[in-house]
Protein backbone atom coordinates (compact mmCIF):
# COMPACT_ATOMS: atom_id res chain seq x y z
CA UNK A 1 0.00 0.00 0.00
CA UNK A 2 1.46 3.26 -1.04
CA UNK A 3 1.38 6.44 1.71
CA UNK A 4 -1.33 8.00 -0.27
CA UNK A 5 -4.16 5.37 0.05
CA UNK A 6 -2.94 4.89 3.49
CA UNK A 7 -3.63 8.40 4.32
CA UNK A 8 -6.99 7.88 2.73
CA UNK A 9 -7.85 5.37 5.40
CA UNK A 10 -6.94 7.35 7.68
CA UNK A 11 -8.56 10.18 7.02
CA UNK A 12 -12.23 7.61 7.23
CA UNK A 13 -10.96 6.25 10.67
CA UNK A 14 -12.97 6.88 13.41
CA UNK A 15 -11.93 8.28 16.59
CA UNK A 16 -12.92 5.08 18.51
CA UNK A 17 -10.86 3.43 15.79
CA UNK A 18 -7.77 5.43 16.46
CA UNK A 19 -8.09 5.55 19.53
CA UNK A 20 -7.65 1.70 19.91
CA UNK A 21 -4.88 1.62 17.42
CA UNK A 22 -3.22 3.99 19.84
CA UNK A 23 -3.74 1.90 22.95
CA UNK A 24 -2.64 -1.24 21.48
CA UNK A 25 0.69 0.57 20.26
CA UNK A 26 4.07 -1.12 22.39
CA UNK A 27 4.38 1.96 24.16
CA UNK A 28 3.32 5.77 23.26
CA UNK A 29 4.74 7.15 20.59
CA UNK A 30 6.76 10.27 21.35
CA UNK A 31 5.62 12.74 18.62
CA UNK A 32 5.94 16.92 18.68
CA UNK A 33 3.33 18.84 16.95
CA UNK A 34 4.29 21.34 13.80
CA UNK A 35 1.06 22.19 12.79
CA UNK A 36 -2.90 22.32 14.83
CA UNK A 37 -4.52 20.34 14.87
CA UNK A 38 -7.35 23.25 13.43
CA UNK A 39 -10.45 23.21 12.09
CA UNK A 40 -11.14 25.56 8.51
CA UNK A 41 -12.43 24.76 4.98
CA UNK A 42 -11.49 23.66 1.99
CA UNK A 43 -13.57 24.87 -1.30
CA UNK A 44 -14.96 22.06 -2.93
CA UNK A 45 -15.24 22.00 -6.56
CA UNK A 46 -17.22 19.87 -9.07
CA UNK A 47 -17.34 20.34 -12.87
CA UNK A 48 -20.13 21.78 -14.97
CA UNK A 49 -21.63 18.80 -17.36
CA UNK A 50 -19.79 16.84 -15.16
CA UNK A 51 -16.38 16.09 -16.80
CA UNK A 52 -15.74 20.12 -18.28
CA UNK A 53 -14.45 23.19 -16.89
CA UNK A 54 -14.20 23.48 -12.74
CA UNK A 55 -16.90 25.64 -10.61
CA UNK A 56 -17.02 26.26 -6.61
CA UNK A 57 -19.51 24.02 -5.50
CA UNK A 58 -19.55 24.99 -2.14
CA UNK A 59 -17.13 24.71 1.29
CA UNK A 60 -16.84 21.73 3.70
CA UNK A 61 -15.51 21.81 7.36
CA UNK A 62 -12.21 20.13 7.61
CA UNK A 63 -9.66 19.70 10.49
CA UNK A 64 -5.63 19.36 9.60
CA UNK A 65 -2.46 18.54 11.51
CA UNK A 66 1.33 17.72 11.56
CA UNK A 67 3.14 15.90 13.52
CA UNK A 68 7.25 15.34 13.99
CA UNK A 69 7.89 11.44 15.81
CA UNK A 70 11.14 12.06 17.84
CA UNK A 71 12.99 9.64 15.51
CA UNK A 72 12.19 12.21 12.13
CA UNK A 73 9.33 11.42 10.55
CA UNK A 74 6.50 14.16 9.74
CA UNK A 75 3.18 12.92 9.36
CA UNK A 76 0.21 15.21 7.76
CA UNK A 77 -3.78 14.89 8.01
CA UNK A 78 -6.60 16.74 6.79
CA UNK A 79 -9.80 14.97 7.33
CA UNK A 80 -13.44 16.16 6.70
CA UNK A 81 -15.21 17.72 9.53
CA UNK A 82 -14.10 19.54 13.03
CA UNK A 83 -12.85 16.63 14.45
CA UNK A 84 -9.26 18.08 15.93
CA UNK A 85 -8.48 14.64 18.02
CA UNK A 86 -8.94 12.60 14.69
CA UNK A 87 -7.18 15.32 12.82
CA UNK A 88 -4.00 14.58 15.49
CA UNK A 89 -4.22 10.93 15.91
CA UNK A 90 -4.65 10.58 11.81
CA UNK A 91 -1.50 12.63 11.53
CA UNK A 92 0.21 11.11 14.26
CA UNK A 93 -0.51 7.40 12.38
CA UNK A 94 0.53 9.02 8.91
CA UNK A 95 3.89 9.11 10.94
CA UNK A 96 3.95 5.99 11.93
CA UNK A 97 3.17 4.39 9.30
CA UNK A 98 6.51 5.73 7.35
CA UNK A 99 8.31 3.65 10.47
CA UNK A 100 6.43 0.60 10.86
CA UNK A 101 3.89 0.46 8.15
CA UNK A 102 2.97 -3.14 8.65
CA UNK A 103 1.60 -2.27 12.27
CA UNK A 104 -0.08 0.32 11.49
CA UNK A 105 -2.10 -1.87 8.84
CA UNK A 106 -2.95 -4.61 11.16
CA UNK A 107 -3.45 -2.72 13.91
CA UNK A 108 -5.52 -0.12 12.37
CA UNK A 109 -5.92 0.50 8.51
CA UNK A 110 -7.08 -3.11 8.53
CA UNK A 111 -9.93 -2.67 10.83
CA UNK A 112 -11.39 0.57 9.31
CA UNK A 113 -11.11 -0.87 5.60
CA UNK A 114 -13.22 -3.74 6.46
CA UNK A 115 -15.79 -1.35 8.11
CA UNK A 116 -16.08 0.49 5.30
CA UNK A 117 -16.04 -2.00 2.74
CA UNK A 118 -19.27 -3.51 5.00
CA UNK A 119 -20.88 0.18 4.72
CA UNK A 120 -20.39 -0.08 1.04
CA UNK A 121 -21.70 -3.49 0.21
CA UNK A 122 -24.98 -2.19 2.38
CA UNK A 123 -25.57 0.30 0.33
CA UNK A 124 -24.66 -1.19 -3.07
CA UNK A 125 -26.77 -3.99 -1.65
CA UNK A 126 -29.90 -2.07 -0.58
CA UNK A 127 -29.36 -0.06 -4.02
CA UNK A 128 -29.74 -3.16 -5.93
CA UNK A 129 -33.07 -3.95 -4.61
CA UNK A 130 -34.73 -0.87 -6.01
CA UNK A 131 -33.20 -1.83 -9.25
CA UNK A 132 -36.25 -1.03 -11.64
CA UNK A 133 -37.10 -1.99 -15.61
CA UNK A 134 -39.91 -0.24 -17.06
CA UNK A 135 -41.53 -1.37 -19.91
CA UNK A 136 -42.74 0.52 -22.65
CA UNK A 137 -46.63 -0.18 -23.31
CA UNK A 138 -47.58 -0.74 -27.13
CA UNK A 139 -50.47 1.89 -27.03
CA UNK A 140 -53.72 0.37 -28.88
CA UNK A 141 -53.46 3.15 -31.49
CA UNK A 142 -50.20 1.50 -32.65
CA UNK A 143 -51.75 -1.81 -33.72
CA UNK B 1 -33.17 53.97 5.27
CA UNK B 2 -32.11 52.62 9.16
CA UNK B 3 -31.20 55.07 11.28
CA UNK B 4 -29.15 53.31 14.85
CA UNK B 5 -31.49 53.20 17.97
CA UNK B 6 -30.64 52.49 21.27
CA UNK B 7 -32.50 51.26 24.18
CA UNK B 8 -34.40 48.22 24.75
CA UNK B 9 -31.77 46.12 25.81
CA UNK B 10 -34.55 44.47 28.45
CA UNK B 11 -36.86 43.94 26.40
CA UNK B 12 -34.30 42.55 23.77
CA UNK B 13 -32.77 40.05 26.44
CA UNK B 14 -36.50 39.12 27.61
CA UNK B 15 -37.72 38.14 24.02
CA UNK B 16 -34.51 36.30 23.03
CA UNK B 17 -35.03 34.54 26.53
CA UNK B 18 -38.63 33.64 25.09
CA UNK B 19 -37.39 32.13 22.14
CA UNK B 20 -35.25 30.20 23.87
CA UNK B 21 -37.94 28.62 26.22
CA UNK B 22 -40.37 28.13 22.87
CA UNK B 23 -37.77 26.35 21.25
CA UNK B 24 -37.59 24.04 23.68
CA UNK B 25 -40.63 23.54 24.18
CA UNK B 26 -42.76 21.39 27.00
CA UNK B 27 -40.39 20.20 29.29
CA UNK B 28 -42.15 16.97 29.65
CA UNK B 29 -41.14 16.33 26.20
CA UNK B 30 -37.72 15.12 25.52
CA UNK B 31 -34.93 17.67 23.75
CA UNK B 32 -34.57 17.00 20.21
CA UNK B 33 -30.78 15.33 20.00
CA UNK B 34 -29.03 16.59 16.72
CA UNK B 35 -28.32 13.18 15.57
CA UNK B 36 -32.08 12.28 15.73
CA UNK B 37 -32.28 15.80 12.99
CA UNK B 38 -29.43 14.65 11.36
CA UNK B 39 -30.77 10.79 10.98
CA UNK B 40 -34.74 11.07 10.33
CA UNK B 41 -35.11 15.03 9.58
CA UNK B 42 -31.76 14.28 6.69
CA UNK B 43 -33.42 16.36 3.70
CA UNK B 44 -33.86 19.42 5.71
CA UNK B 45 -30.48 18.88 6.93
CA UNK B 46 -29.36 18.61 3.72
CA UNK B 47 -30.90 21.36 2.11
CA UNK B 48 -29.47 23.78 4.84
CA UNK B 49 -26.08 22.41 4.32
CA UNK B 50 -26.74 23.08 0.09
CA UNK B 51 -28.03 26.88 0.69
CA UNK B 52 -25.82 27.28 3.26
CA UNK B 53 -23.00 26.17 0.82
CA UNK B 54 -21.21 24.48 3.86
CA UNK B 55 -21.13 20.95 3.63
CA UNK B 56 -21.17 20.01 7.39
CA UNK B 57 -24.30 17.67 8.86
CA UNK B 58 -23.59 18.60 12.28
CA UNK B 59 -23.73 21.99 12.10
CA UNK B 60 -26.21 22.33 9.93
CA UNK B 61 -28.47 19.97 12.50
CA UNK B 62 -27.46 22.24 14.64
CA UNK B 63 -28.47 25.03 12.81
CA UNK B 64 -31.85 23.80 12.54
CA UNK B 65 -32.45 23.59 15.84
CA UNK B 66 -31.39 26.55 16.89
CA UNK B 67 -33.40 27.96 14.13
CA UNK B 68 -36.58 26.25 15.53
CA UNK B 69 -36.83 24.67 11.48
CA UNK B 70 -36.59 27.66 10.05
CA UNK B 71 -34.74 27.05 7.33
CA UNK B 72 -33.81 29.92 6.16
CA UNK B 73 -32.96 31.47 9.44
CA UNK B 74 -30.72 28.00 9.79
CA UNK B 75 -29.05 28.82 6.03
CA UNK B 76 -28.10 32.22 7.65
CA UNK B 77 -26.42 30.77 10.77
CA UNK B 78 -24.68 28.66 9.08
CA UNK B 79 -23.36 31.35 6.68
CA UNK B 80 -21.95 33.20 8.84
CA UNK B 81 -20.07 30.16 10.52
CA UNK B 82 -18.16 30.20 7.45
CA UNK B 83 -17.11 33.69 7.38
CA UNK B 84 -15.05 32.75 10.62
CA UNK B 85 -13.52 30.02 9.54
CA UNK B 86 -10.16 30.43 7.79
CA UNK B 87 -9.92 28.63 4.19
CA UNK B 88 -7.19 26.22 4.02
CA UNK B 89 -7.47 25.62 -0.13
CA UNK B 90 -9.32 23.60 -2.35
CA UNK B 91 -10.10 20.30 -3.51
CA UNK B 92 -9.35 18.91 -6.99
CA UNK B 93 -13.19 18.70 -8.58
CA UNK B 94 -15.03 15.55 -7.79
CA UNK B 95 -15.64 13.02 -9.84
CA UNK B 96 -19.00 12.06 -9.98
CA UNK B 97 -18.59 9.25 -12.76
CA UNK B 98 -17.47 6.91 -9.99
CA UNK B 99 -20.12 8.11 -7.18
CA UNK B 100 -20.85 5.04 -4.86
CA UNK B 101 -24.31 5.25 -6.17
CA UNK B 102 -28.01 5.42 -3.72
CA UNK B 103 -30.15 6.73 -6.54
CA UNK B 104 -30.04 6.67 -10.75
CA UNK B 105 -32.99 6.68 -12.83
CA UNK B 106 -32.86 8.41 -16.32
CA UNK B 107 -36.02 9.55 -18.10
CA UNK B 108 -34.48 9.30 -21.50
CA UNK B 109 -33.08 5.55 -21.59
CA UNK B 110 -35.16 3.07 -20.46
CA UNK B 111 -32.29 0.11 -20.77
CA UNK B 112 -28.80 2.23 -20.18
CA UNK B 113 -25.92 0.22 -18.88
CA UNK B 114 -26.06 -0.01 -14.73
CA UNK B 115 -29.49 -0.01 -15.12
CA UNK B 116 -32.09 2.70 -12.90
CA UNK B 117 -32.20 2.16 -9.34
CA UNK B 118 -34.48 3.90 -7.39
CA UNK B 119 -32.76 4.08 -4.24
CA UNK B 120 -35.30 5.54 -1.07
CA UNK B 121 -37.16 8.08 -2.78
CA UNK B 122 -40.83 9.75 -2.86
CA UNK B 123 -41.33 8.96 -6.42
CA UNK B 124 -44.68 6.44 -6.60
CA UNK B 125 -45.93 7.03 -3.61
CA UNK B 126 -49.36 8.09 -3.37
CA UNK B 127 -48.75 11.27 -1.45
CA UNK B 128 -51.73 9.37 1.79
CA UNK B 129 -50.89 10.82 5.49
CA UNK B 130 -49.75 8.31 7.50
CA UNK B 131 -50.94 8.27 10.65
CA UNK B 132 -49.41 4.61 11.60
CA UNK B 133 -45.72 6.56 10.65
CA UNK B 134 -45.82 7.91 14.85
CA UNK B 135 -44.16 5.31 16.78
CA UNK B 136 -44.35 2.43 14.37
CA UNK B 137 -41.92 -0.40 14.11
CA UNK B 138 -39.89 0.27 10.87
CA UNK B 139 -39.20 -2.92 8.74
CA UNK B 140 -35.38 -2.99 7.48
CA UNK B 141 -34.60 -2.12 3.77
CA UNK B 142 -34.75 -5.00 1.27
CA UNK B 143 -31.32 -6.33 0.25
CA UNK B 144 -30.65 -7.76 -3.26
CA UNK B 145 -26.99 -9.07 -4.94
CA UNK B 146 -24.75 -7.10 -6.16
CA UNK B 147 -23.59 -8.04 -9.34
CA UNK B 148 -20.14 -7.22 -11.36
CA UNK B 149 -22.27 -4.76 -14.10
CA UNK B 150 -23.44 -2.56 -11.15
CA UNK B 151 -19.82 -0.90 -10.97
CA UNK B 152 -18.71 1.38 -12.22
CA UNK B 153 -21.85 3.07 -13.72
CA UNK B 154 -20.74 5.97 -16.70
CA UNK B 155 -22.48 9.17 -16.83
CA UNK B 156 -25.59 8.69 -19.47
CA UNK B 157 -24.12 12.09 -21.03
CA UNK B 158 -20.78 10.42 -21.40
CA UNK B 159 -22.35 7.26 -23.43
CA UNK B 160 -23.96 9.48 -25.60
CA UNK B 161 -20.87 11.86 -26.74
CA UNK B 162 -19.35 9.91 -28.43
CA UNK B 163 -22.43 10.01 -30.97
CA UNK B 164 -22.15 13.64 -31.30
CA UNK B 165 -26.03 13.72 -30.91
CA UNK B 166 -26.15 15.32 -27.90
CA UNK B 167 -23.21 18.42 -26.57
CA UNK B 168 -20.21 17.52 -24.74
CA UNK B 169 -19.20 19.18 -21.36
CA UNK B 170 -17.01 20.95 -22.65
CA UNK B 171 -13.31 21.90 -22.06
CA UNK B 172 -11.65 23.53 -18.95
CA UNK B 173 -9.18 26.39 -20.03
CA UNK B 174 -5.91 25.25 -19.35
CA UNK B 175 -4.95 27.31 -16.00
CA UNK B 176 -8.27 29.52 -16.44
CA UNK B 177 -9.23 30.86 -12.94
CA UNK B 178 -12.68 29.45 -11.13
CA UNK B 179 -14.35 32.21 -9.99
CA UNK B 180 -15.63 32.49 -6.71
CA UNK B 181 -18.62 35.00 -5.25
CA UNK B 182 -16.85 34.28 -2.02
CA UNK B 183 -14.07 36.52 -2.70
CA UNK B 184 -14.91 38.60 -5.53
CA UNK B 185 -18.47 40.15 -5.88
CA UNK B 186 -21.02 39.19 -9.02
CA UNK B 187 -20.57 41.02 -12.24
CA UNK B 188 -22.35 40.70 -15.55
CA UNK B 189 -22.05 39.05 -17.68
CA UNK B 190 -21.21 36.28 -15.51
CA UNK B 191 -19.45 33.07 -16.79
CA UNK B 192 -21.10 29.55 -16.47
CA UNK B 193 -18.17 28.74 -13.29
CA UNK B 194 -19.90 31.81 -11.77
CA UNK B 195 -23.70 30.95 -12.50
CA UNK B 196 -23.19 27.46 -11.02
CA UNK B 197 -21.90 28.27 -8.00
CA UNK B 198 -24.42 31.07 -7.77
CA UNK B 199 -27.28 28.66 -8.21
CA UNK B 200 -25.71 25.92 -6.09
CA UNK B 201 -26.29 27.76 -3.64
CA UNK B 202 -29.47 29.43 -4.47
CA UNK B 203 -32.89 29.35 -2.70
CA UNK B 204 -34.78 26.02 -4.22
CA UNK B 205 -38.26 27.66 -4.69
CA UNK B 206 -36.93 30.27 -6.50
CA UNK B 207 -34.79 28.51 -8.63
CA UNK B 208 -37.57 25.70 -9.06
CA UNK B 209 -40.44 28.71 -9.61
CA UNK B 210 -37.67 29.72 -12.58
CA UNK B 211 -36.84 26.20 -13.47
CA UNK B 212 -40.94 25.41 -13.72
CA UNK B 213 -41.61 29.14 -16.25
CA UNK B 214 -39.57 28.29 -18.60
CA UNK B 215 -41.40 24.92 -18.85
CA UNK B 216 -44.59 26.65 -19.13
CA UNK B 217 -43.26 28.94 -22.24
CA UNK B 218 -41.06 31.59 -20.77
CA UNK B 219 -38.08 30.75 -22.90
CA UNK B 220 -38.87 27.38 -24.24
CA UNK B 221 -36.42 24.64 -23.93
CA UNK B 222 -38.53 21.29 -23.68
CA UNK B 223 -36.43 19.85 -21.00
CA UNK B 224 -35.78 15.87 -20.56
CA UNK B 225 -34.08 14.34 -17.60
CA UNK B 226 -31.23 12.66 -18.94
CA UNK B 227 -30.06 11.20 -15.68
CA UNK B 228 -29.90 12.10 -11.60
CA UNK B 229 -28.02 9.77 -9.70
CA UNK B 230 -27.39 10.45 -5.90
CA UNK B 231 -24.71 9.00 -3.97
CA UNK B 232 -20.97 9.81 -1.98
CA UNK B 233 -18.18 10.85 -4.08
CA UNK B 234 -14.36 11.06 -2.64
CA UNK B 235 -12.83 14.59 -1.99
CA UNK B 236 -9.15 15.15 -2.78
CA UNK B 237 -6.90 17.90 -2.46
CA UNK B 238 -3.17 18.19 -3.38
CA UNK B 239 -0.84 19.00 -0.64
CA UNK B 240 2.20 20.65 -2.24
CA UNK B 241 4.99 19.43 0.47
CA UNK B 242 4.27 15.87 -0.27
CA UNK B 243 3.59 16.53 -3.95
CA UNK B 244 0.65 14.17 -4.75
CA UNK B 245 -3.26 14.22 -4.07
CA UNK B 246 -4.80 13.03 -0.67
CA UNK B 247 -8.83 11.61 -0.42
CA UNK B 248 -9.70 13.20 2.65
CA UNK B 249 -13.23 11.79 2.94
CA UNK B 250 -16.40 11.55 0.68
CA UNK B 251 -19.32 13.78 0.55
CA UNK B 252 -22.90 12.76 -0.92
CA UNK B 253 -24.08 14.81 -3.58
CA UNK B 254 -27.50 14.91 -6.12
CA UNK B 255 -26.54 15.32 -10.01
CA UNK B 256 -28.58 16.13 -12.61
CA UNK B 257 -28.23 16.47 -16.31
CA UNK B 258 -31.03 18.07 -18.18
CA UNK B 259 -31.19 17.42 -22.08
CA UNK B 260 -33.13 20.23 -23.83
CA UNK B 261 -34.01 21.16 -26.98
CA UNK B 262 -31.60 20.61 -30.06
CA UNK B 263 -29.83 23.93 -31.54
CA UNK B 264 -28.21 23.84 -34.91
CA UNK B 265 -27.31 26.27 -37.18
CA UNK B 266 -25.98 26.75 -41.01
CA UNK B 267 -22.35 25.80 -39.64
CA UNK B 268 -23.51 23.16 -36.64
CA UNK B 269 -25.27 20.36 -37.39
CA UNK B 270 -28.34 19.38 -34.95
CA UNK B 271 -27.75 18.29 -31.63
CA UNK B 272 -29.47 17.96 -28.05
CA UNK B 273 -27.84 21.37 -25.55
CA UNK B 274 -27.73 20.78 -22.01
CA UNK B 275 -28.60 22.20 -18.51
CA UNK B 276 -26.39 20.47 -15.17
CA UNK B 277 -27.54 20.88 -11.56
CA UNK B 278 -25.10 19.50 -8.71
CA UNK B 279 -25.68 19.92 -4.95
CA UNK B 280 -25.15 18.84 -1.66
CA UNK B 281 -26.55 16.28 -0.41
CA UNK B 282 -30.04 14.44 -1.60
CA UNK B 283 -31.73 17.34 -3.00
CA UNK B 284 -33.11 16.29 -5.96
CA UNK B 285 -35.80 19.04 -6.87
CA UNK B 286 -33.27 21.55 -6.86
CA UNK B 287 -30.64 19.61 -8.67
CA UNK B 288 -33.61 19.60 -11.49
CA UNK B 289 -34.35 23.64 -10.92
CA UNK B 290 -30.82 24.41 -11.15
CA UNK B 291 -30.31 22.43 -14.75
CA UNK B 292 -33.22 24.03 -15.93
CA UNK B 293 -32.21 27.22 -14.56
CA UNK B 294 -28.15 26.34 -15.90
CA UNK B 295 -29.58 25.92 -19.39
CA UNK B 296 -31.81 28.94 -19.22
CA UNK B 297 -28.68 30.91 -18.75
CA UNK B 298 -26.75 29.75 -21.60
CA UNK B 299 -29.41 31.94 -24.09
CA UNK B 300 -26.45 34.42 -24.58
CA UNK B 301 -23.80 31.32 -25.48
CA UNK B 302 -26.13 29.79 -28.21
CA UNK B 303 -27.31 33.09 -29.41
CA UNK B 304 -30.64 32.73 -28.53
CA UNK B 305 -33.72 35.96 -27.93
CA UNK B 306 -33.29 36.61 -23.66
CA UNK B 307 -36.98 37.01 -23.34
CA UNK B 308 -38.08 35.03 -20.29
CA UNK B 309 -36.68 36.10 -16.95
CA UNK B 310 -35.32 32.80 -16.47
CA UNK B 311 -32.91 33.66 -19.23
CA UNK B 312 -31.67 37.02 -17.29
CA UNK B 313 -28.86 36.55 -15.58
CA UNK B 314 -28.43 39.37 -13.85
CA UNK B 315 -32.06 39.35 -12.69
CA UNK B 316 -31.51 35.09 -11.92
CA UNK B 317 -28.38 36.08 -9.83
CA UNK B 318 -29.25 38.82 -7.85
CA UNK B 319 -31.62 37.45 -6.74
CA UNK B 320 -30.97 33.60 -5.94
CA UNK B 321 -29.95 33.56 -2.85
CA UNK B 322 -32.12 33.37 0.30
CA UNK B 323 -29.92 35.09 2.63
CA UNK B 324 -29.25 38.08 0.78
CA UNK B 325 -33.42 38.08 -0.16
CA UNK B 326 -34.23 37.99 3.73
CA UNK B 327 -31.53 40.40 4.74
CA UNK B 328 -33.08 43.22 2.52
CA UNK B 329 -36.73 42.22 3.26
CA UNK B 330 -36.56 41.46 6.61
CA UNK B 331 -33.98 44.89 7.59
CA UNK B 332 -38.00 46.27 6.54
CA UNK B 333 -39.53 45.63 10.14
CA UNK B 334 -36.12 47.30 11.64
CA UNK B 335 -36.76 51.41 13.33
CA UNK B 336 -37.25 53.58 10.60
CA UNK B 337 -38.90 56.26 12.48
CA UNK B 338 -36.12 59.01 11.11
CA UNK B 339 -36.81 57.93 7.68
CA UNK B 340 -40.48 57.68 7.89
CA UNK B 341 -41.10 60.99 9.87
CA UNK B 342 -39.40 62.69 7.03
CA UNK B 343 -41.09 60.88 4.35
CA UNK B 344 -44.35 61.96 6.74
CA UNK B 345 -43.26 65.72 6.61
CA UNK B 346 -43.01 65.87 2.99
CA UNK B 347 -46.65 64.25 2.57
CA UNK B 348 -48.18 67.06 4.62
CA UNK B 349 -46.17 69.72 2.63
CA UNK B 350 -47.34 68.62 -0.68
CA UNK B 351 -50.83 68.06 0.05
CA UNK B 352 -51.07 71.24 1.81
CA UNK B 353 -49.89 72.87 -1.54
CA UNK B 354 -52.24 70.46 -3.20
CA UNK B 355 -55.02 71.86 -1.25
CA UNK B 356 -53.97 75.37 -1.64
CA UNK B 357 -53.87 75.01 -5.41
CA UNK B 358 -57.61 73.69 -5.38
CA UNK B 359 -58.72 75.98 -3.39
CA UNK B 360 -57.22 78.80 -5.60
CA UNK B 361 -58.73 76.62 -8.88
CA UNK B 362 -62.35 76.84 -6.88
CA UNK B 363 -61.69 80.73 -6.52
CA UNK B 364 -60.79 81.41 -10.07
CA UNK B 365 -63.48 79.51 -11.15
CA UNK B 366 -65.95 80.73 -9.42
CA UNK B 367 -64.67 83.81 -10.34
Amino acid sequence: MMRQEAMGVLARANLEELRGALGAWPEPPDAESLRGPEAGLIMLRGRAGGGGAPFNLGEATVARATVRLSSGEVGFSCVLGRDLEKARLAALFDALWQREAEVVDMHLLTLVRERLAGQIERTAEETAATRVNFFTMIRGEDE
Amino acid sequence: MYVAVKGGERAIRNAHRLLADKRRGPRNLPDITLEQIASQLALSVDRIMAEGSLYDRDLAALAMKQARGDLIEAIFLVRAYRTTAPRFGFSEPIDTSKMSIERRVSATFKDLPGGQLLGSTFDYTHRLLDPTLQGAEIEQAARADVTDEDRPMPRVTDLLAHEELIEGDGEAEEGAEVGDLTREPLSFPAERDLRLQTLARGDEGFLLGLGYSTQRGYSRTHPFVGEIRVGMVEVEIEIPELGFTVSIGEIQVTECQMVTQFQGSAKAPPQFTRGYGLVFGQGERKAMAMSLVDRALRAREFGEDVVAPAQDEEFVLSHSDNVQSTGFVEHLKLPHYVDFQAELDLVRRMRREYEDRTADEGKEAAE
